[in-house]
């Protein structure tokens, strides 16, 4: 008497979710515009939890999208551009093979362009979403920035995302946002901190590429392109924010001392102008020029639990400012060997003054022969002629305070000496994780204990060591000498029969102990009575947990056995 | 403006005077000829050069003379090698049209359309085409042209080398496949040319040259020529053009050019008006993971202890990429300076992005739990005693593995049954072997008789079952066991005593206490006596018969077989301790038999592989059952045929459970070499389940050839467990 019968995949899951041929099927774009249309509008594939069920009972291989996502595709703008662009390209190929040159002029002309910024819009409802998904945007910007106007892709692409950099990098600058460093094998990470939000971000090291073949360059440039948007975006609402001029406009005073240095301009001042903004040795325009306003934290009436958190947090904020104003009164010049644009970059993030030589880059501020030089960062074994009132010193240096946020004594980075490990700022050790003796060393001194003494210390050890050593020798002798003698005995027991009575062993009733041993004991039973799926999950934990400590005290091992090795090492130096 | 004028007259004479030259190079690209007639031709015209350089009235003649006598000239002169003509052209062409002039008839002497030609026609192609024919090309007439007979293997061409004195101005021509002797002119031009010099031996290079058009401007123009009428009249044609493109853009075919917006006006406050309602739409959204930031690894300078080393590293090169850790090798350099690009930058960039928008996405809860709410909560082993803690005697003087073990109901004897052929009486007390009965065969099992008021103790060999009666009780206790044995005299001996043979022992055999040997048709593995020590049932496992199990009655000394049918290969029996009911342990169930009503009542699925053993608890409604893939499985009765419990505690095949007779104890064997106590309390109370807690694993015996425990039993009265291994040791663990 029921009603009819209900049929299979009609509701539910299934219908909540779309395969991407029928996706695109429905959308009637080709596969390529679909995949852009994805790409720009931030559409990804969903694993549905009944993957069976959503394939209608097949078990296939498929990529499944939300039907909503799709619906919502539908009605996007772009879709039409997309369209128009087809039939553009139509035309053109058209008029080429006519031979129809002006036309082919005028059409290209015409061709149709978009906009993103409904987009960016759309995606990014507040400017808080945009700053947290901006890592990808900064990486993809400054890989394109670096790569050479070859035919990879755009030319105005690449001068698009150099501009966006710049801009951002400027940014970080007038704002002192940057926090940690970290010079990689792959590149350097930069982190600042911008709106308490933490973005990392990865440059690559100033080399030409060599292009793989196996990557599909149109991807990146459809990310490309979308990322511009949202990097130009964001670039004018965070110089807003600061009261800058968007495009950023060099210093008026500033400007004219550059002006004044080179004077004879090899380019264009429109073309060098970016180079100069990119040369971050000068500071921006602002629309009102304010003084540094200070936000001081204002204080609340609060609970006293909360006072402690309170003070905490002054004493961060007291520590951060110290830390920006880090290499404040400081006077750095850049041998030509340094990467200049991230040292620039670092030391002007900390209120250094910083410059280099004139034929490396445009926008240097002072000589090589200035007095007022404090330090001299060079990467090679020697220099020719040493000025005597500044620290020659490596460009690890620069990043090792940062990352330390102090000043670390640059006993350590001089020239041509081998310098200590540079860390991962971005490595949390928590307990029971493996800390490397470089970083004990570094929270020292932030501590404010001194090292200088530890050194002394050290080296004091060492010598005791050593006279501990020739004990050894000594006692060595001693030893063998012993150990013929337990030798001669070991032969004598042998050769009498095997009986004999030994003094027995006392066993000392440890109540601490014997609770412990019942404990572990009695634990070991319980896990015995586990279920199957609660020990399955069990043995997993505890065998991560023992990985780990695994790990630890392998490296530890490792560590040990690389600093006996060294000093094994000095020792026959020595000698 | 004169100037300017001028020297576009002159211009134009120059393109006048190499139009026709054109022509002619273009021909003879087309024709071919011999290359050496052309070399010849050069010399023959390099005389008369020097006399003209001047004047364009000269080449306007030999434009002219060209175009007359084109035909004939070129076929002679020209190689079809158009490749090196380019460079002396200019040399070459005024020359060669004076010897037109000159040497007309000569040349036609030379010339005859009827001589044989034996020129190659085939046309400039690669001569390797050819290789393999004995023919080089066709001649005018499409006949094959021959190569000439060439013999010539390498010792000949050595002989020729050594002895020809102008071997070495011999030259092969690929394309006529003939030797030919070059003339001295020859090789002087050869040398010449090798050296970079001009080819002709008068021509001065550094002669001074002398421009034709000056450089200075003229007064006068070199023509004076009128501006034509067009140029002051408009052009009709170029109305048209205008006429088209203004009704183009009338009709909106052409737009005008948009403003390039590239600025910095692109850019605006987006995010000027924020409204979060936006953010409603985007509930399923889920943000993709961000890249974890590196670690110590990764740095250009890494502590020492994170670079590989040698071992670390050839296991990294052979790993799949997709397994290894670190998807690079950290690498130290001494400074910054050495560092070089990243390889792999672009691949990561794009693969982030592949996954950006290629990679399904899915909520996954992480699994936050703290291992110790895992453990499940269990009452303290130390609230459950009594059980058995530790080891505290050693039973020794078996020379092979003791396989089995047996309490005396008293609790005051043990026997065990090994394989070195003897059973052996100990003082549990004492630890002390009391007597060996030597069987003269491996003893499968011992089981003693339950009953208190008699001392007798079935023995398993082969496809024996002997009785014994060892002297180790009161008199009376022996005297009722013997009485026991000889009931049957009294009760006039059965029909027929059934599949079994009884016999009585005797002689030496009666003096060590063997009393009755029960043959069997094959080896018996496994005994077990009736509660109340009249009934013995064995077991003999066999695929392929129905006699696996008898039931032996010793008072009336007449053995049955129960069963009609093979329902699989026993392991072992039990009889129910107070109801008349029979255990049957095949390799996967356990079947209960209603022996009054001789039906099965219930069939219990073991849920492992293979069932060892099994122990019946003195209650009657629980069932314990070891088996070899490690499980101990705990069966209520009354709950379901499905095990309440399986316990996977031991590491190794277990051989042997027991339940205790009073405490709520039983214990498994495993060749693991442990015995595991564990405290099974049964409730009366048939809604409450009962408690199975494991309270003390037992190690001692040594694990020998892959075996460690083998048979375990409780004290009948005492919280003890003796256990029997493959190291020949009992064990009592107190």
């Amino acid at each position: 008497m029921g009603g009819l019968q209900k049929k299979k995949y009609e509701s539910g899951s299934a219908t909540n979710y779309i395969t991407r041929n029928r996706a695109r099927k429905k959308l009637q774009l080709s596969l390529p515009d679909f995949r852009r249309l994805c790409i720009l509008k931030g559409i990804y594939p969903h694993e549905p939890k009944h993957k069976k069920k959503v394939n209608k009972g097949s078990t296939a291989p498929r990529t499944f999208y939300l039907l909503k996502d799709i619906r919502f595709l539908l009605h996007e703008p772009i879709v039409g551009k997309f369209r128009e662009y087809k039939i553009f390209v139509r035309k053109l190929k058209k008029a080429y093979a006519k031979t129809e040159h002006t036309a082919v002029e005028r059409l290209k002309e015409n061709k149709p362009t978009y906009k993103l910024d409904h987009i960016v819009k759309e995606r990014y409802p507040t400017f808080i979403d945009a700053l947290r998904d901006i890592e990808d945007a900064l990486c993809m910007c400054f890989l394109f920035s670096t790569f050479a106007r070859t035919g990879k892709c755009h030319v105005q692409t690449i001068q698009l995302c150099r501009r966006l950099t710049v801009e951002w990098m400027n940014f970080a600058i007038t704002s002192r946002a940057l926090r940690k460093v970290f010079i990689s094998i792959k590149g350097i990470y930069y982190q600042v901190e911008v709106m308490g939000q933490l973005i990392t971000w990865l440059v690559p090291y100033q080399f030409s590429h060599d292009h793989p073949t196996d990557v599909d360059y149109r991807v990146m440039a459809t990310f490309t392109e979308f990322y511009t948007t949202l990097l130009g975006f964001i670039n004018f609402r965070l110089y807003n924010s600061l009261n800058l001029v968007y495009p950023p406009k060099l210093d008026s005073k500033a400007e004219q001392a550059l002006k004044d240095n080179n004077e004879e301009d090899y380019a264009l001042d429109a073309e060098s102008y970016l180079e100069k903004l990119s040369a971050f040795s000068a500071s921006l325009t602002r629309v009102v020029s304010a003084a540094e306003e200070e936000a001081q934290m204002d204080h609340f009436p609060v609970d006293e639990e909360d006072m402690e958190k309170l003070e905490e947090r002054e004493k961060e904020q007291k520590q951060q400012e110290a830390q920006k104003k880090m290499f404040e009164g400081l006077k750095f010049f850049l041998n030509r060997e340094v990467p200049r644009e991230s040292l620039a970059f670092v030391i002007r993030c900390f209120g250094g003054e910083v410059s280099w030589d004139r034929s490396v880059c445009i926008g240097s501020t002072y000589d090589e022969t200035d007095e007022t030089i404090t330090h001299h960062i060079v990467d090679r074994p020697s220099v020719g002629t040493q000025y005597i009132n500044r620290y020659y010193i490596q460009p690890q240096w620069v990043y090792d305070c940062v990352n330390a946020k102090i000043v670390l004594p640059v006993e350590d980075y001089f020239m041509g000496v081998t310098l200590p490990p540079h860390l991962s700022p971005f490595v949390e050790e928590k307990e029971g994780d493996y800390v490397p003796p470089e970083k004990l060393k570094i929270m020292a001194l932030q501590r404010g204990e001194k090292p200088a003494q530890q050194n002394d210390e050290e080296e004091e050890s060492e010598e005791e060591e050593e006279g501990d050593d020739e004990d050894d020798d000594e006692a060595e002798e001693e030893e063998d000498k012993v150990q013929e003698k337990k030798l001669k005995k070991m032969e004598a027991q042998r050769s009498q029969p095997k009986v004999r009575v030994t003094p027995g062993v006392m066993k000392v009733d440890n109540p601490a102990q014997r609770e412990q041993q019942e404990k572990a004991e009695e634990k070991r039973l319980a896990i015995m009575m586990m279920k199957k799926k609660d020990k399955y999950l069990y043995d997993k934990i505890m065998f991560g947990k023992k990985r780990k400590v695994r790990e630890t005290n392998k490296l530890a091992a490792k560590r040990k056995a690389h600093d006996d090795n060294e000093k094994a090492m000095k020792k026959k130096a020595r000698k | 403006m004169e100037d300017t004028r001028r020297s576009d007259n002159v211009d134009a004479t120059e393109v006048l005077q190499r139009t026709p030259k054109k022509k002619e190079k273009t021909k003879r690209v087309a024709d071919d000829g011999e290359y050496d007639d052309e070399i010849f031709s050069i010399h023959v015209c390099d005389k008369e050069e020097d006399g003209e350089e001047s004047g364009s009235a000269e080449s306007v003649f030999s434009g002219l003379e060209d175009s007359g006598s084109d035909s004939e000239e070129e076929e002679e002169e020209e190689g079809g090698d158009g490749s090196d003509k380019d460079e002396d052209d200019e040399v070459e062409q005024g020359d060669s049209r004076d010897d037109g002039g000159c040497q007309k008839k000569e040349e036609y002497d030379l010339d005859s359309s009827d001589e044989e030609d034996i020129r190659n026609t085939v046309g400039n192609i690669p001569m390797e085409w050819y290789k393999d024919f004995p023919h080089v090309g066709y001649n005018l007439d499409g006949k094959k042209i021959y190569k000439p007979i060439r013999s010539k293997d390498e010792l000949e061409q050595f002989l020729d080398k050594m002895e020809n004195p102008d071997y070495w101005r011999t030259v092969h021509d690929k394309r006529t496949g003939s030797d030919i002797v070059l003339s001295d002119e020859q090789v002087e031009l050869v040398k010449r040319l090798q050296r970079g010099q001009f080819g002709d031996v008068n021509f001065d290079e550094f002669q001074p040259s002398v421009d034709f058009f000056t450089k200075d401007v003229m007064l006068h123009p070199v023509t004076n020529r009128p501006a034509d009428k067009r140029s002051f009249i408009p052009s009709l044609v170029e109305k048209d053009k205008v006429s088209k493109l203004v009704h183009a853009i009338k009709m909106g075919w052409i737009k005008p050019r948009r403003a390039r917006d590239d600025g910095g006006g692109r850019y605006y406050d987006l995010w000027s008006n924020e409204d979060s309602s936006l953010a409603a739409q985007h509930r399923m959204h889920l943000p993709a993971p961000k890249i974890p930031l590196p670690g110590h690894h990764e740095s250009y300078n890494p502590p020492p202890e994170y670079l590989f080393t040698e071992e670390e590293r050839a296991l990294w090169e052979q790993q799949d990429p997709a397994d290894r850790k670190l998807p690079f090798v950290p690498v130290k350099f001494s400074s910054l300076r050495r560092v070089p690009a990243f390889p792999r930058f672009i691949h990561e960039r794009f693969e982030r992005c592949l996954d950006l928008y290629l990679c399904p996405r899915q909520r996954k809860m992480r699994v936050d739990v703290d291992p110790e709410d895992l453990i499940p909560k269990l009452p303290k082993p130390k609230d459950l005693r009594p059980f058995p803690t530790t080891q505290s005697l050693v039973y020794r003087g078996h020379g092979g593995l003791v396989r089995s073990i047996s309490v005396s109901p008293s609790g005051q004897w043990l026997a065990s049954g090994s394989d070195d052929g003897s059973v052996r009486f100990w003082e549990v007390s004492s630890s002390r072997c009391v007597q060996v009965v030597p069987v003269g065969g491996a003893v499968k099992c011992v089981r003693w008789n339950p009953n208190p008021c008699v001392c007798l103790l079935a023995v398993a060999l082969d496809s024996l079952v002997l009785i014994v009666s060892p002297p180790l009780a009161e008199r009376q206790v022996l005297l009722s066991s013997e009485r026991l044995l000889a009931a049957h005299r009294e009760a006039e001996p059965a029909e027929n005593a059934g599949p079994a043979g009884w016999s009585d022992a005797e002689g030496e055999e009666r003096r060590l206490g063997l009393r009755l040997k029960i043959r069997h048709p094959k080896a018996v593995k496994q005994l077990a006596w009736h509660a109340k020590g009249d009934y013995l049932a064995s077991v003999m496992p066999d695929h392929s018969s129905h006699q696996q199990v008898f039931v032996h009655q010793l008072s009336t000394r007449r053995s049955q077989n129960p069963f009609r049918r093979n329902k699989g290969l026993v392991q072992c029996v039990s009889f129910h301790p107070v109801r008349p009911y029979f255990f049957v342990a095949t390799q996967r169930n356990v079947r209960i038999y209603n022996l009054a009503k001789q039906e099965m009542t219930k069939k219990l699925q073991a849920n492992s592989k293979w069932i060892s053993s099994m122990a019946v608890h003195p209650g009657g409604d629980h069932v314990i059952c070891g088996s070899y893939d490690c499980r101990l499985g705990w069966f209520d009765l009354d709950l379901s045929t499905k095990p309440y419990k399986m316990l996977r505690h031991h590491k190794k095949a277990v051989r042997a459970v027991a339940y205790h007779r009073l405490y709520p104890l039983f214990a498994s064997a495993s060749d693991d070499g442990s015995v595991i106590v564990c405290h099974g309390t049964v409730y009366n109370d048939l809604l409450q389940n009962p408690l199975i807690v494991p309270v003390k694993v037992l190690k001692g015996h040594m694990v020998t050839h892959e075996l460690g425990v083998l048979d375990v039993t409780f004290h009948p009265t005492q919280p003890w467990v003796f256990s029997s291994g493959a190291d020949s040791t009992v064990r009592l663990f107190t």
